[in-house]
């Protein structure tokens, strides 16, 4: 009916081409970790706590384990590089997803072009640059100030890398899932990070496991964070300290098997749960 | 072809009924005004057209296309302003623009974009900094980045103080202007008077009137009030024929009839008794 000028030869012209999914999460990934470094909360809780911790842990405890050139610090310090991964990537994408939806910038995502899968991108390019910074910065201190030695054989390297990748992809799928419990984006930092301090104490990363009870160590063993801490003791402390995990090994095989496991079901998890929409969208 | 074709839509909540058989025609290039009270399914049949919600029954089309089959094509085709620029608070106007038009095949250039937008002076500054009319400014501006053919306009002056109001609105008459097609939602009967070209008012969840804002619900023809002041009260009669009444009134005054008005029903007063209407 009217004659629209500016329409009609859009409508006429050949379709232009949309960004690829791989350049648009490349873009996203790129804002989500200037933004994370520019959010001074999340810098402070996420990025800066486990290292706070490992200064005052390592400080406080300086015994050596007896009959071992091992120290209480060393310890802590291998188990922290594990925490710090955890409170990189679960932590992290828990409680900003879990923000995000209550504000209402997923439901803005979903009205644009941007592929879905994009977003997911974006998130764990972004958790891979500050996990690897987090981890970084933990073995600088530790090297320096607590005197762990890195590992000088090429396998622990390569075990430490795969520990690495598959505890950062489990434990950011468990986090975008967690996104999903908190009502609001106010209760959304207390109700994240409460499990996940209690999850890093059941897990060894403070007190040896083999002091824990058995309870509470079924617990963590459902979770990333216990076989991750140990896979990263294994890289940092050598075989002589297995004495310190429960069975007397570092059961490697058993870490990559309960942490692919997290990235398959948490893949799947993700799946059943992950929504754009918050509670008051229905 | 229409923008927007809409036939009998309907959507429930469990037992609720928020929409019940809406028609809707909208088309290439015209700003429309859906207007209505709270819960009167206004939200849920734009976000039905917005691709965000399911709808039970009815036919929908949307640029030629059903939403509830939305593909990337087609949302690179429509604009969504959403009231929400401030959940970035660390990221800076042209950083928001810049990435935001990286999602689209044919976008504005983001200088062009926030110049459109009154916020070229304002591109280095953190959202947390800006004021509440800026940041709607800026939720325009990530709406209109990708060249949409319609955009959506949710409830977008809700809390602005009256000279924001009519900035904003010259905003979107240069939208309008440049050919978008326009769906606006309010609650101010003047904005949709000063936007709108034609204006659906939907109370418990049917469209009980359509039309353009000026003449909507009979407000040309029908019935006016001509009142006047004689022997120190005010009378008023409302007559069908107001022209003549005055005439008359003229006459029998001889001359100058004290305190005369004619007045015909607002928009408001249209609106009101519209939504009040027993279903």
């Amino acid at each position: 009916m009217t004659q629209s000028g500016t329409a009609a030869p859009a409508a006429t012209a050949p379709p232009m081409r949309l960004p690829s999914t791989l350049r648009v999460g490349l873009s996203r990934a790129r804002l989500e970790t200037l933004l994370f470094f520019r959010e001074r909360t999340a810098v402070v809780f996420t990025f800066a706590f486990p290292i706070i911790l490992l200064v005052i842990f390592g400080s406080i405890f300086d015994g050596v384990f007896e009959g071992t050139g091992i120290s209480f610090s060393q310890v802590y310090a291998a188990g922290l590089i594990g925490a710090g991964v955890m409170s990189a990537s679960f932590q992290n994408l828990g409680v900003s997803i879990a923000v995000e939806r209550d504000e209402g910038t997923l439901k803005r995502l979903a009205g644009t072009p941007m592929p879905p899968v994009a977003y997911f991108i974006g998130k764990i390019g972004s958790v891979i640059v500050v996990a690897v910074l987090e981890v970084a910065i933990l073995l600088v201190i530790s090297l320096t100030l607590f005197g762990l030695r890195l590992p000088s054989d090429p396998v622990d390297w390569f075990t430490f890398v795969w520990v690495f990748l598959l505890g950062v992809t489990g434990s950011s799928l468990l986090g975008i899932a967690m996104s999903s419990v908190p009502r609001s984006s106010k209760s959304a930092a207390a109700i994240v990070t409460l499990p996940f301090v209690v999850l890093q104490f059941a897990s060894g990363v403070y007190i040896p496991a083999t002091q824990l009870p058995d309870w509470l160590i079924g617990f963590a063993s459902v979770f990333p964070l216990k076989w991750m801490c140990q896979g990263f003791r294994s890289v940092f402390l050598g075989d002589e300290m297995a004495i310190l995990e429960l069975t007397g090994s570092y059961e490697l095989a058993r870490v990559a098997l309960v942490l692919s496991a997290w990235v398959v079901g948490g893949l799947l998890l993700c799946l059943m749960t992950f929504t754009w929409k918050n509670r008051r969208d229905g | 072809m229409t923008a927007i074709k809409v036939r009998g839509l309907t959507k429930s909540y469990g037992e609720v009924r928020a929409v019940r058989g809406i028609d809707l025609d909208i088309q290439p290039g015209e700003v429309f005004a859906v207007l209505g009270p709270n819960g009167a399914g206004k939200s849920t049949t734009v976000e039905i057209l917005e691709g965000h919600r399911r709808r039970d029954g009815g036919e929908v089309s949307v640029l030629g296309v059903d939403p509830g089959q939305a593909t990337r094509e087609w949302r690179s085709r429509i604009g969504i302003v959403t009231q929400n620029a401030d959940d970035k608070p660390e990221a800076t106007v042209r950083e928001l623009v810049t990435h935001f038009a990286g999602y689209y095949p044919a976008p504005m250039d983001p200088d062009e974009v926030m110049d459109r937008v009154g916020l070229r002076e304002k591109e280095r500054s953190r959202v947390r900094a800006l004021s509440g009319g800026q940041r709607r400014r800026l939720d325009v501006a990530l709406g209109i980045v990708g060249r949409p053919q319609l955009l959506f306009l949710d409830e977008p002056t809700t809390g602005f103080d009256p000279a924001a109001r009519r900035a904003f609105w010259e905003l979107i008459s240069g939208l309008s202007d440049g050919g978008t097609t326009i769906l606006l939602t309010t609650h101010y009967l003047d904005e949709a008077e000063a936007l709108a070209d034609r204006v659906a008012v939907v109370a418990r969840g049917q469209v009980v009137a359509q039309g353009d804002p000026h003449s909507l619900g009979g407000r040309t023809g029908g019935q006016a009030t001509v009142s006047w002041r004689e022997n120190g009260e005010r009378r008023s009669v409302r007559t069908g024929i107001p022209s003549r009444t005055v005439i008359e009134l003229a006459e029998r005054f001889d001359g100058e009839v004290p305190e005369l008005t004619v007045t015909r029903p607002t928009l408001e007063d249209v609106y009101l008794s519209l939504i009040e209407e027993t279903p």
